[in-house]
């Protein structure tokens, strides 16, 4: 089987069944994804496939088409994405553990809605829990974030 | 573990002690005669003087041995120490350390102590002196009970100044000028004609000197860090998805796990067949341990499957099998034999009652909650027959290494804890019994490393929850005041369940958490009782954010406004009345202000409720306020105010109170655990979700820095939000909720 992930190409010998979550972390040492939940209730193992969110432990590695990106591929500490400058601008992490997927999950939907409203916003972010309670940053981030799309 | 009846004074001890290529300097207080055992060690280096500041060729390390689960712990040691030692806590490298006795919590015990946590009688303070004393013999160095920073507060400051003076006494040495013409900044001594040495260089010659500890703390108009915003020093990490938790290690050559045990914890197994198992794709070992068995698989994924795949019978636990059976319990323990404390007993209840024409009654009940950290339960282990390395998020690494210990027959040195970053505990992480099984696992597998995850399942099923509890209400009311209030609780203990998986003796006297939350709160109610009763130990359960008040504030403060609905009285004014605290007024007055108050209920679809809790030394109040809309009932605004004597950091300050009360409200609204066939029925997060994005309000954070002791934030704003959004309820619809999740009895938008 053959996966695209953050523009590299790898040739694995998975079950298709096999969750990509678990090929992204145990096959692929990429760690950005994580388990919360492993039954799309969490939002925490959030990855793009074509620039739509998707909960990487609800589709297995053989039914992905398309190119995957995680976290580590949005974005990196030398190279930050705007969502991810205004996550670090708000200081929205406590643990941190959500984050990477709600990161995910709120740049997949500024890619599509550049200016959500709160509603909009409320909506794509419901399925990503934070047992932390970052949910008031959360909102104040992707506020920024949009602003800072429009300014570029 | 047993040296606690020959220590006799107390005195203050700092030192410093050569390291290989530098110096490390550490600060705690200890009672020597006899000779302290963490002296003994002295040779050894490190493991001797415990460091909070370790530096070497390098640079400068900061110990940080207070685990960092997500409320910045981590980051607001290293600014304490920052803070006199004059560095970028940025710049240098943090370390969680090793577990070691001499960083023992000399705080964490008070809670458990039967003096209010604000009461600083001559009773109260020799108590808590035993408190500390018992805490360190027992070697606590645990993260809990809001501890880090009224423990961290003075002692990592002052590890941070003897540090800095000692190298500069090193510098004063190899220039020739004198120390007190020296200054520091940014990890260099600066001489006065502006040629500076770095720490790193001085290091060496540091370690020759004897500590100077002729050191006082910098008075706050010349601080950096403290009381301004800090950054958190992982908050790069954290959004970017390169923070490391211990879930994430990928040691050469590991092999993936996860175990299945008795879904009805302490149970244990009858037998299991395997067969089927065995032959799956990538699986490596199946391993009986504790309880139940594991799987080693060459990824997690096939360890689940496999797991799954295996037929276990199990025997039942010793308690009830149902929720039904378990609220039995706890309705049938209201008798003489199980009174297990009256810490209240102001005025005289019983007459209050007999006065009375009509007394008012009502049972309150509070359910198993899990703590669920979204994090599961994980531990990497590496075993041989010379040492263990255990790579996992723990709050209680000392008890895990005498554990692990035990456990593999190995001598403590050789067990070496290495504390991760943790991705949510609320007090999980305060129980071991997963690296337990994942040092079975690799018991199993010599010289491999073995990473055992639980599954979300697992997860759930062996979440050590918080206990029920049940109350008996009874109060009066005169002339448009309240003037009487009896609780009585039942509960299992806590304490004893969690000591016990410790195995550490459970703290002598009555079991205070299970009434903390009512008997210590600060009304002066004329005649005012609390009796609290102990059932027999079910589930085995543990402590969750905020700990006994967590269920007990909302017992109390929904109990009060009953009473203050019954006299007639404004829920605010009567509450500002009765308080006999002075900060607690403070906070009840700031609140009443700035949420421009003016009676609990606002409109026809509008409503408030206030309650206050003072938990963990931290008077907090809050007003929730409620709308009715057609898809329910919403929560719209939630004030909070609170005194922590002083705000070390207010962005994380403010963090910590809204998801504070987010979590509280969540669990209050949506969340409980409730048992079928000895295991809880609540799989993973569709039956318990707590608070989602749409549901989380605005919440407007007021604290206020009254000048009193230093305190921590991470639990106390959980007690008090339950019954404030209860409080609201009844002044919206008139429907007085005495049970929680609040959603069985409304619905929710
Ligand atoms: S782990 Fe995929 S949604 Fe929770
Ligand atoms: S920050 Fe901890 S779960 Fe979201």
């Amino acid at each position: 089987m053959q996966l695209t992930v953050n523009s590299k190409r790898y040739d694995l010998d998975v079950e298709p069944e096999m969750p990509l979550l678990w090929v992204l972390r145990d096959e692929l040492g990429i760690s950005g994804p994580k388990y919360g939940c492993g039954a799309g209730l969490c939002g925490a193992c959030t990855v793009h496939i074509d620039n739509t969110a998707v909960r990487s432990c609800s589709i297995n590695a053989g039914e992905v088409r398309g190119s995957i990106t995680t976290i580590e591929g949005l974005g990196t500490p030398a190279n930050l994405h705007v969502v991810q400058q205004a996550w670090i601008e708000h200081q929205v992490a406590q643990c941190g553990y959500c984050q990477s997927g709600q990161m995910m999950t709120a740049a997949a939907l500024l890619s599509k809605t550049p200016d959500p409203s709160d509603s909009e916003i409320a909506e794509a972010m419901d399925g990503n829990l934070c047992r932390c309670g970052t949910y008031t940053r959360i909102h104040s981030a992707v506020k920024t974030a949009a602003q800072m799309m429009k300014g570029k | 573990m047993a040296r606690l009846k020959t220590i006799a004074r107390r005195t203050f001890l700092i030192g410093s002690a050569a390291i290989a290529g530098g110096v490390a300097f550490g600060y705690y207080r200890l009672r020597r005669d006899p000779p302290n055992p963490l002296l003994k060690g002295l040779k050894a280096g490190e493991a001797a003087i415990t460091p909070y500041v370790r530096v070497d060729a390098k640079g400068v390390t900061l110990i940080t041995p207070r685990a960092d689960k997500g409320q910045g712990s981590y980051s607001i040691q290293a600014h304490l120490i920052a803070e006199e030692l004059d560095v970028d806590p940025h710049k240098v490298r943090i370390d969680p350390g090793p577990p070691d006795t001499a960083y023992f919590n000399s705080r964490i015990m008070d809670d458990s102590l039967p003096f209010a946590t604000i009461d600083e009688g001559i009773m109260a303070r020799g108590a808590r002196g035993g408190g500390e004393v018992l805490s360190r013999v027992l070697g606590m160095q645990i993260t809990g009970g809001s501890s880090t920073v009224p423990d961290g507060y003075q002692k990592l400051r002052m590890a941070g100044a003897v540090a800095r003076e000692t190298l500069k006494e090193a510098a004063a040495r190899r220039s020739g000028v004198s120390r007190s013409q020296l200054k520091t900044k940014d990890g260099q001594v600066i001489l006065p004609d502006g040629k500076s040495l770095t720490y790193a260089e001085l290091a060496v010659e540091a370690a020759q000197l004897a500590p100077v500890t002729d050191v006082t703390l910098r008075p706050e108009q010349e601080w950096r860090y403290i009381g301004k915003k800090m950054r958190r020093i992982d908050i790069v990490a954290k959004s970017t998805g390169t923070q490391q938790y211990g879930i994430d290690i990928r040691p050469d050559r590991v092999m993936y796990a996860t175990v299945r045990t008795n879904p009805g914890m302490g149970g244990t197994i009858k037998r299991y067949d395997a067969s089927s198992a065995e032959k799956m794709r990538g699986v490596k070992k199946i391993v009986p341990i504790k309880d139940g068995v594991g799987v080693i698989a060459d990824n997690t994924w096939r360890a689940f499957q496999a797991a799954a795949a295996i037929k276990i019978e199990w025997n039942d636990p010793p308690y009830p099998a149902d929720s039904a059976g378990m609220w039995k319990v706890l309705e049938n323990s209201f008798s003489k034999d199980l009174q297990d404390s009256r810490l209240r007993n102001d005025g005289d209840v019983e007459k209050a009652l007999a006065g009375s024409s009509k007394p008012i009654e009502a049972e309150y009940r509070t359910p198993y909650l899990a703590h669920a950290p979204l994090e599961p339960m994980n531990a990497v282990v590496l075993y041989t027959q010379e040492r263990l390395d255990i790579w996992t998020g723990t709050q209680i690494p000392v008890f895990l290494q005498a554990h692990a210990a035990k456990l593999t027959r190995l001598p403590e040195e050789k067990v070496y804890v290495h504390v991760q970053p943790i991705g949510g505990s609320f007090g999980a992480r305060l129980d071991d019994t997963y690296a337990l099984q994942a040092i079975e696992l690799a018991m199993a597998m010599e010289g491999v490393p073995v990473k055992m995850i639980w599954s979300r399942e697992e997860n759930m099923a062996h979440d050590y929850p918080r206990p029920i509890q049940l109350s008996r209400a009874k109060g009066t009311v005169r002339d448009g005041m309240v003037e009487s209030m009896s609780i009585d609780v039942a509960g299992q203990s806590m304490g004893a369940s969690w000591f016990n998986r410790l195995q550490a003796p459970v703290p002598p006297g009555p079991d205070v958490s299970s009434v903390n939350g009512i008997w210590d709160q600060p009304f002066a109610i004329p005649n005012f009782r609390v009796t609290g009763y102990k059932a027999k130990e079910m589930v085995p359960v543990s402590p969750w954010r905020s700990v006994g008040a967590s269920a007990n504030g909302f017992h109390h403060a929904s109990f009060l406004d009953e009473l203050i609905h019954a006299a007639g009285a404004d829920p605010m004014a009567e509450l500002v009345r009765l308080c006999n605290h002075e900060p607690s007024k403070k906070v009840l007055q700031t609140l009443r202000d700035i949420s421009g108050w003016k009676g609990s209920r606002i409109d026809d679809r509008r409503a408030r409720g206030v309650a206050l809790t003072l938990s963990f030394g931290v008077p907090m109040a809050q007003i929730v306020e409620v709308s009715d809309t057609p898809q329910g009932i919403k929560i719209e605004k939630v004030y909070a105010v609170c005194d922590v004597g002083r705000i070390l950091d207010p962005v994380n300050f403010e963090a910590q109170v809204r998801g504070g009360v987010i979590w509280a409200l969540g669990h209050a609204m949506n969340c409980e655990l409730t048992y079928e066939n000895f295991a809880p029925v609540q799989t993973n997060f569709h039956l318990f979700e707590a608070m989602r994005f749409h549901q989380a309000p605005e919440i407007i954070v007021k604290g206020l820095e009254l000048g009193g002791e230093v305190r921590g934030i991470g639990e106390p704003p959980v007690p008090p939000a339950a019954p404030a959004l209860a409080n609201a309820i009844f002044a919206l619809t008139g429907k007085r909720v005495r049970e929680l999740p609040l959603n069985k009895s409304v619905n929710f938008a």
